[in-house]
């Protein structure tokens, strides 16, 4: 009985111990929050990433299609519709408010298409090497020599428009940039001591892969992703003005794709409401992707 | 410098996989995901006979495989038959819409790589200061706000209110053209100065860190000295492979530009391609822009080892 307290103390003091020095992650979290700047960044990100939840859950701006007041009443002047309405009287901040959620979304399961298949093209030709490298190598050399924008146009148009579309051909377009640096970098590990170890404890190829070494680059797939995202919500606008975007449902990109025809009567407030929205977040990833970078991979700090 | 020989010639060995890759991803997507075409080309009325008159015309009424070796054959020969759309060419509609597109992106990319490494010299220079992290802010500021944005606005208050410059149109000849690619190349310098400035200054801090820096430094040369006699030089080579990469695309036109101003570029022609559902047109352009970019990465590449004798090809 005594005993069993007794290690069990001992185990207490133990860990203790552990999280008086910290791991990476624990280290690169204390730098980020010494970072003023990204973690304002970082609030933005999550106060846009709630807004979207809330609005995908139905709990705000579910009725943005609504008629809430009087044909492109101006901003600033009624309560009920504070930023304005459009040319069907449609709540302006309703609609940004969805927009968020759509721009949320392009932007999550863009990153979830797009990091498995680069993620794992990545670490197999980094790891195996040889044939299975000459292939995949192959592979994203076709991809990303067709350049971004015609590649992400033709997927979109060969799928018909609609906010499916738009996830998936941002996802198709956007691994190969992931997959080059996952492989690079799995190259670099899998001669390490570490992994050496590992294989001389019997770990198998899987085991090597997946446990030792892909935890050591997860670094790249966060730096990946909050990157991802501001070029998924730009790239979705683009999309939506060329016609191959979001249709029947607001999107920042289809109301900045409305004022190409309201501005020619002086209406600027949609466009506005979109621009700035769109703005705050992706200044937000921007910064905050640098700001990932140098807390979680050292080597380069400074150099952003 | 055989070793080198040897390499051109496995990497121009390279390009026919790659351009196959490239063909079959373009056979996958127009000639099996996206359907039939001869629904969009006919309408709904069309009868059973009109649509396989049609098909045969178009060449789809082929095995899968043979269809490919159709994409392949004109990938090699430069032939992509004629448009949907207007009937034409396509290689002739191309021809005639290379020539506006780099009126336009030639001055656009000059003047914004110029402006850019000039600025990234000067933030360099003061690394670390006030003004470096006031020039960096508003350069991830203006890459944060969508590029149609700057056109919408450009457009409405600098040509439309200010009448600075012409609304939109294009007039072919030397002089001529100057007035209509006016505001387009300054939305494309501000599009793309952003992304440039942080890309060039990362590159010169790149070379500040280096051993050699630190030698000239406890030699006494003074900062400035080291920034333009050593530094640049050694920072201007990544600059120019980068730029070469990117010359490509300058062919390519600049898609939304050309569309908003009414230029008959390249980039104009591609999306009104889309919006005809002129698949020809869209494959060609995919083909012809991926054999650009693998010729011209070739190039960089080979250009690196002639500037930087420390680059060994292989």
């Amino acid at each position: 009985m005594s005993t069993q307290v007794l290690s069990n103390e001992s185990v207490k003091k133990e860990s203790v111990e552990i999280e008086e020095s910290r791991s990476l992650w624990g280290e690169a979290w204390h730098r980020l929050k010494k970072d003023k700047v990204a973690m304002t960044c970082l609030i933005i990100v999550c106060l846009y990433s709630l807004i979207g939840l809330l609005s995908a859950l139905g709990l705000v701006a579910a009725d943005w299609a609504k008629e809430v007041g009087p044909s492109y009443a101006p901003p600033f002047e009624n309560w009920d519709y504070i930023l304005g309405t459009d040319i069907f009287g449609r709540d302006v901040l309703k609609k940004v408010i969805h927009g968020t959620q759509i721009a949320m979304s392009v932007g999550l399961i863009s990153s979830l298409i797009a990091i498995p298949i680069g993620v794992v093209l990545g670490a197999l030709a980094g790891y195996f090497g040889g044939w299975v490298d000459e292939i995949i190598v192959w592979f994203y050399t076709t991809f990303s020599s067709i350049p971004g924008i015609i590649l992400l146009m033709s997927i979109a148009f060969v799928l018909g428009k609609g906010i499916t579309t738009v996830y998936i051909a941002l996802g198709l377009t956007s691994w190969v940039g992931l997959c080059r640096l996952i492989r690079g970098e799995v190259m670099k590990h899998k001669n390490r001591e570490y992994v050496q170890a590992a294989g001389a404890l019997g770990a198998g190829h899987g085991r090597k892969l997946f446990k030792h070494i892909l935890p050591n680059v997860t670094h790249i797939i966060i730096i990946f992703t909050s990157l991802q995202f501001q070029v998924a919500i730009k790239s979705e606008v683009i999309l939506s003005y060329i016609g191959l975007g979001v249709s029947g449902q607001p999107s920042w990109g289809t109301m900045i794709d409305d004022a190409k025809m309201e501005l020619a009567r002086d209406v600027w407030w949609q466009l506005a409401g979109a621009t700035f929205a769109m703005f705050f977040v992706v200044l937000a990833f921007n910064i905050l992707g640098d700001a990932l970078r140098d807390a979680l991979d050292p080597k380069l700090k400074g150099k952003g | 410098m055989s070793g080198n020989l040897n390499y051109i010639i496995r990497r121009l060995l390279y390009l026919i996989p790659v351009l196959l890759g490239v063909c079959g991803l373009v056979f996958l997507l127009f000639n099996v995901v996206a359907g039939d075409p001869t629904m969009l080309l006919l309408g709904k009325h069309a009868d059973a006979q009109q649509m396989a008159d049609l098909k045969a015309q178009l060449g789809l009424d082929k095995s899968l495989i043979a269809q490919y070796f159709d994409i392949v054959k004109s990938a090699f020969t430069f032939d992509f038959g004629r448009s949907w759309a207007t009937k034409q060419q396509i290689t002739e509609m191309l021809y005639q819409g290379a020539i506006p597109s780099l009126t336009l992106t030639i001055p656009g990319f000059f003047i914004s790589t110029v402006m850019s490494l000039m600025i990234a010299i000067f933030v360099a220079y003061y690394r670390g200061k006030g003004i470096d992290l006031f020039i960096r802010t508003l350069a991830i500021a203006l890459m944060s706000t969508s590029s149609l944005v700057y056109i919408l606005v450009f457009q409405k208050y600098l040509a439309f209110e200010l009448g600075l410059f012409e609304i939109s149109g294009y007039e072919y000849g030397f002089p001529s053209f100057i007035p209509y690619i006016a505001l387009p190349v300054v939305i494309w310098v501000v599009m793309s100065i952003g992304p440039d400035v942080r890309f060039y200054r990362t590159l010169i801090l790149d070379e500040i860190y280096q051993d050699y820096v630190r030698t000239a430094r406890a030699k006494g040369l003074s900062e400035k000295k080291i920034l333009f006699k050593h530094v640049l030089r050694n920072a201007l080579i990544p600059v120019i492979t980068y730029t070469v990469v990117n010359l490509p695309f300058l062919i390519l036109g600049a898609l939304l530009l050309e569309s908003f101003f009414s230029i008959p570029g390249l980039g104009g022609l591609t999306l009104s391609a889309v919006n005809a559902s002129d698949f020809p047109v869209i494959k060609a352009m995919a083909i012809l822009s991926a054999i650009a970019y693998i010729l011209f990465t070739l190039v960089s590449d080979i250009l690196y080892t002639l500037v930087d004798p420390r680059v060994k090809l292989n």
